[in-house]
């Protein structure tokens, strides 16, 4: 079997990308829709919009990346329960990358917005207007934003975990070369 | 050859006469629609107003009589967003207190070839009023007719959207307004 140590720079660079984006955009989510309508306002969801769809598109080069390589396996000194369970929450975790971005780009086609990505580019909206089904897409795209926070939290504390206490090599896998050891 | 010219000829003179005789002046508000387009972070957006009034006198053997008049309750506003709704009707944008009535009043229609028209007037909004010309197409079918046209203005010669909101970047100053008018013939009086 071809065994690998670490994620190669490619994954790395998707990760924390990925990161960084989710990092900005959901604070600017949370802050925005309590705003009062002001040019502002119209600006921030714009923006929040564009990071996700970039976010989108990210994850669906991380999970070709992901068919087409072979993932660094869990050091052994990790029980099978926990890699199981290590498993189970990166898996959710990609499925989030995709459905958080796809659930706000659905409620903003049902509400009426197109997503004209970074002003230039406009999207197709995948759902005709109908304001009952946006405020319901409100509710699954803030619901999966609530689970995608949790497992971020999980992901970490995880992390931390891993490096404090059990101190195994799971963290500097997923960190650039000349950082990790 | 000349008795088919002639019929031919006959033919036209009966149709114009039949049409001269026609007056378009019953609008028919509830199939009628005012509508606008604007962009918002280049997102393209349309709205409507659901409320209107209009009056017409078309007569296309009389064009120097043809009059127009349309009057829109603003506070009827569909932005597209009901947030946007709230907004619009507020003092920076229309200022549907103060200001609850658009209206544009027909100055002269000109023909311009086929069913295809200019109409010029005063477009009055936010109490402020200047001149527009329309390009207009009339479509009729028996005594049903039907006016179609838009122009487009930029929101900042009326005020329509103050402070903040006069920050181009976000909300464009074009607004394409569309208008769809059915309007029913009578006999014309003698």
């Amino acid at each position: 079997m071809n065994t690998v140590e670490r994620y190669n720079n490619t994954a790395i660079a998707l990760h924390w990308l990925i990161a960084l984006l989710i990092f900005v955009a959901f604070p600017l989510g949370w802050y925005m829709s309590d705003l009062q309508l002001s040019p502002t306002k119209l600006q921030l969801f714009s923006y929040h919009k564009w990071i996700g769809i970039t976010v989108l598109v990210l994850a669906l080069m991380r999970v070709i990346w992901r068919f087409t390589h072979t993932p660094p396996a869990l050091p052994d000194s990790i029980s099978k329960l926990q890699q199981m369970g290590s498993h189970v929450v990166h898996g959710i975790l990609y499925l989030l990358l995709f459905a958080v971005p796809i659930s706000g780009w659905l409620m903003s086609s049902a509400k009426g917005f197109k997503t004209v990505l970074f002003g230039v580019l406009p999207l197709p909206d995948l759902l005709d207007k109908d304001k009952a089904l946006g405020h319901l897409l409100e509710v699954v795209h803030q619901s999966l934003n609530y689970i995608l926070l949790l497992l971020v939290v999980l992901h970490v504390a995880a992390l931390i975990k891993h490096r404090f206490i059990d101190h195994d090599d799971v963290l500097t896998r997923m960190l650039p070369e000349g950082k990790s050891k | 050859m000349n008795f088919m010219r002639c019929s031919l000829l006959l033919s036209l003179l009966l149709i114009c006469n039949q049409v001269s005789a026609l007056e378009f002046n019953q609008v028919q508000t509830s199939e009628s629609s005012v509508t606008f387009g604007y962009k918002q972070m280049n997102v393209p957006l349309e709205g409507k107003f659901n409320k209107f009034s209009s009056t017409m006198v078309f007569d296309p053997a009389k064009m120097a009589n043809a009059q127009a008049r349309l009057e829109i309750d603003v506070t009827s506003i569909d932005t597209g967003s009901a947030e946007g709704d709230d907004a619009v009707v507020g003092k920076l944008w229309f200022n549907a207190k103060a200001f609850p009535t658009a209206s544009f009043v027909s100055t002269g229609l000109k023909a311009v070839g086929g069913n295809r028209f200019e109409a010029a007037g005063k477009l009055t909004i936010k109490g402020k009023t200047l001149n527009v010309i329309a390009p207009v197409t009339f479509q009729a079918t028996g005594t049903r007719g039907i006016f179609e046209g838009g122009f487009t203005i930029n929101r900042l010669d009326y005020a329509i959207g103050e402070g903040e909101w006069t920050d181009l970047g976000t909300v464009a100053n074009e607004i394409q307004i569309k208008f769809h008018i059915v309007v029913n013939a009578s006999p014309a009086k003698k």
